[in-house]
């Protein structure tokens, strides 16, 4: 699903130039669920950010879903975007004057899907993150759980081939994250594939494999017994 | 364009803070109101102006003869003379594009003595002989009977057409003047027709003149084959002003004139007095337009600030659209479209107002009576369309720098942003 070779970037500081990835190279299955570790400085961010197409490598291949990414400009990078990517990230960011349903149905306007077969799937993925009763509601007026239940169905509602979710439960707590994680699970059990970056171990442990970043270079990359969060809900 | 979502986000945008958007609209409906009423003042001068010239053929000039200044084949200077007859045809032959060529002899005048008498009654008028097409260049209304016709001239018959002031000096109120006969200097006239003239702002002169057919009045009164005056117009699309000199010069010729005695035809161009006052209210125009437009400038530069401060405000949402994958082209076209909007609908409020004040103001000089030079203050349909298009133009103006610099953020940077 996700090839990766040899991937480089540096940020320019002035007249330094900051070497945040020293050349990542590893490979995504389908239906693979990954945690990317790391300490904060360790490129993690950066990496998620690169493969979500929100940023640039300098050198280094990115084939996704067969597509080899490169030469984006914005309105190509977009397209992909929306086509192959769920976003999940850590402060949840919904729209915050838009209903959840509204907020849900987002990235099918994008694809010019039609009113009335939007607002059905935005309803069909809040009931799958069990929020169909809330979808009138403002974020404003959800919890943050909620919110990023919201979120995660906003995620799914394109239908990506990848999610990625940047930190998805760092603004919870541990209730809710194992809450979060839970549903994440199930969503990766329905076969999508998933990329986790996380710095919380536990969360890492729910994953089925965690990749290890530490100076922009990846350190350890091992497949583990997988802890169903179910348990601690 | 016509899209049910973006009209609702608009909307959204717009009345999540109504004060300020309210604000904001303020700008460009004032600038518009200013842009509305300037014009309509201007059209209301206009009108004033126009109404005086009422609807007098325009292309139009009036020539009559004086002494000669400059001595020319053997004839002395300070020669009097006067146009003939045959004149009028070598105009007609040698001047193309001329609608109408109306000699004119004339009796009586201002502050002249009793001219004309009937029964007991005398009074002074204004007496014309004149061609059927004088009508055309003069415009009257023919109250009862008819005017000149060419069988008249044919003829010579002695009939005269009379204002309605000359009707309420010489006849009793209820009485008809159709078939009765008037004595000019004594030779008796049959009044076949009263006229009545738009009043052009000089009173009762306009009303007190009689008309007779011009053959039957060179006979009358002697004038032989003289020709007073002429009133000469111009076919519509010819300027009278481009003719002149022609028409001048074919006159000059005939009558044996040096070609540079500028003084011995006197001549009024009514045409370019005309433009004259044309040209002014086309200046007055364009000072409404520059006026209006630099004040909604203003508010253009005020929506625009908004957006830009609305940009700002939404940064993160931008970021979150462009990571679900909206195109830099849709967000573009949003931003646009909402400054265009809060134009448009800022700019509509402005010339509701400025139509209602018009009214009003018309309101007011209808129950005050006429004021001199000014009448009718409006803005047509025209200037409307006009305004809406600046509008819809200084929208886009006001949404293009914000728009380009919602674009220019990168996903990432607006989502770091807390």
């Amino acid at each position: 699903m996700i090839q990766i070779k040899d991937l480089h970037k540096s940020y320019k500081m002035g007249k330094n130039s900051l070497h945040v990835l020293k050349g990542i190279n590893f490979n995504v299955e389908e239906g693979e669920l990954v945690a990317i570790m790391g300490s904060s400085g360790s490129g993690k961010s950066t990496l998620l950010n690169i493969l979500g197409m929100l940023d640039s490598s300098d050198s280094g291949e990115y084939i996704l879903d067969n597509v080899p990414i490169k030469d984006l400009n914005e309105t190509k990078a977009a397209r992909y975007r929306n086509k192959f990517l769920g976003f999940v990230f850590q402060s949840f960011n919904l729209i915050n004057y838009k209903s959840a349903a509204e907020n849900v149905a987002l990235p099918l306007y994008y694809q010019k899907v039609p009113r009335k077969e939007r607002q059905e799937k935005a309803l069909k993925y809040l009931e799958q993150v069990g929020l169909k009763e809330w979808a009138g509601h403002l974020p404003s007026e959800l919890s943050g759980g909620q919110k990023q239940r919201v979120a995660i169905a906003r995620a799914l509602a394109a239908e990506p081939k990848v999610l990625l979710a940047d930190e998805p439960t760092g603004a919870l707590d541990s209730k809710t994250s194992y809450e979060v994680m839970d549903l994440i699970q199930k969503i990766n059990d329905a076969g999508n594939t998933i990329l986790i970056v996380t710095h919380e171990p536990d969360i890492a442990d729910m994953c089925k494999r965690i990749v290890h970043l530490k100076d922009g270079v990846i350190i350890e990359d091992k497949k583990i017994e997988q802890v169903r969060a179910e348990q601690y809900v | 364009m016509f899209n049910r979502d973006r009209w609702k986000e608009i909307l959204e945008v717009l009345s999540s803070n109504v004060f300020r958007t309210l604000a904001t609209s303020f700008g460009v409906g004032w600038g518009i109101f200013i842009l509305i009423i300037l014009l309509a003042a201007g059209k209301g001068l206009e009108n004033g102006i126009r109404a005086d010239f009422g609807d007098i053929a325009t292309n139009t000039m009036f020539m009559w003869s004086r002494n000669t200044t400059m001595s020319y084949k053997g004839l002395p200077k300070g020669r009097r003379f006067s146009f003939k007859l045959e004149d009028v045809q070598a105009i007609r032959d040698n001047v193309p594009n001329l609608r109408f060529i109306s000699p004119r002899n004339q009796l009586g005048g201002f502050g002249g003595g009793n001219n004309v008498v009937r029964g007991l009654k005398t009074g002074a008028f204004n007496v014309y002989g004149d061609y059927p097409e004088i009508i055309r260049q003069e415009p009257m209304t023919i109250t009862a009977g008819r005017f000149v016709n060419h069988n008249d001239i044919q003829d010579k018959r002695k009939v005269a057409i009379i204002g309605n002031g000359v009707k309420n000096e010489l006849y009793d109120q209820d009485e008809s003047a159709l078939g009765t006969y008037i004595k000019i200097q004594g030779v008796n006239f049959m009044v076949v027709g009263t006229y009545q003239k738009k009043d052009d702002g000089g009173g009762e002169e306009g009303q007190k003149q009689i008309y007779v057919p011009f053959t039957a009045f060179s006979q009358a009164f002697n004038m032989g084959n003289d020709v007073g005056w002429m009133a000469i117009t111009a076919q519509d699309g010819n300027s009278i002003s481009n003719l002149k000199e022609d028409i001048v010069g074919v006159v000059k010729e005939k009558r044996k004139i040096h070609p540079d005695d500028k003084r011995a035809v006197g001549y009024f161009d009514l045409y370019e007095q005309f433009n004259r006052v044309e040209s002014l209210f086309g200046a007055l125009r364009w000072v409404a337009y520059f006026v209006g437009v630099l004040v909604l400038l203003s508010g253009i530069i005020g929506v625009s600030n908004i957006m830009l401060i609305v940009i700002k405000e939404r940064t993160r949402e931008i970021g979150i659209r462009r990571a679900l994958g909206e195109g830099p082209w849709s967000i573009k076209k949003q931003i646009l479209m909402e400054s265009i909007f809060l134009t448009i609908i800022s700019g509509m409020i402005g010339i509701v107002f400025g139509a209602i004040f018009i009214y009003g103001v018309n309101a007011v000089l209808d129950s005050v009576g006429p004021v001199d030079m000014f009448v009718n203050p409006s803005v047509s349909l025209g200037v409307v369309v006009s305004a809406l298009v600046i509008l819809i133009f200084s929208g886009l103006l006001a949404g293009f720098i914000p728009a380009q610099s919602a674009i220019k953020i990168r996903p990432i940077e607006a989502l770091r942003t807390e």
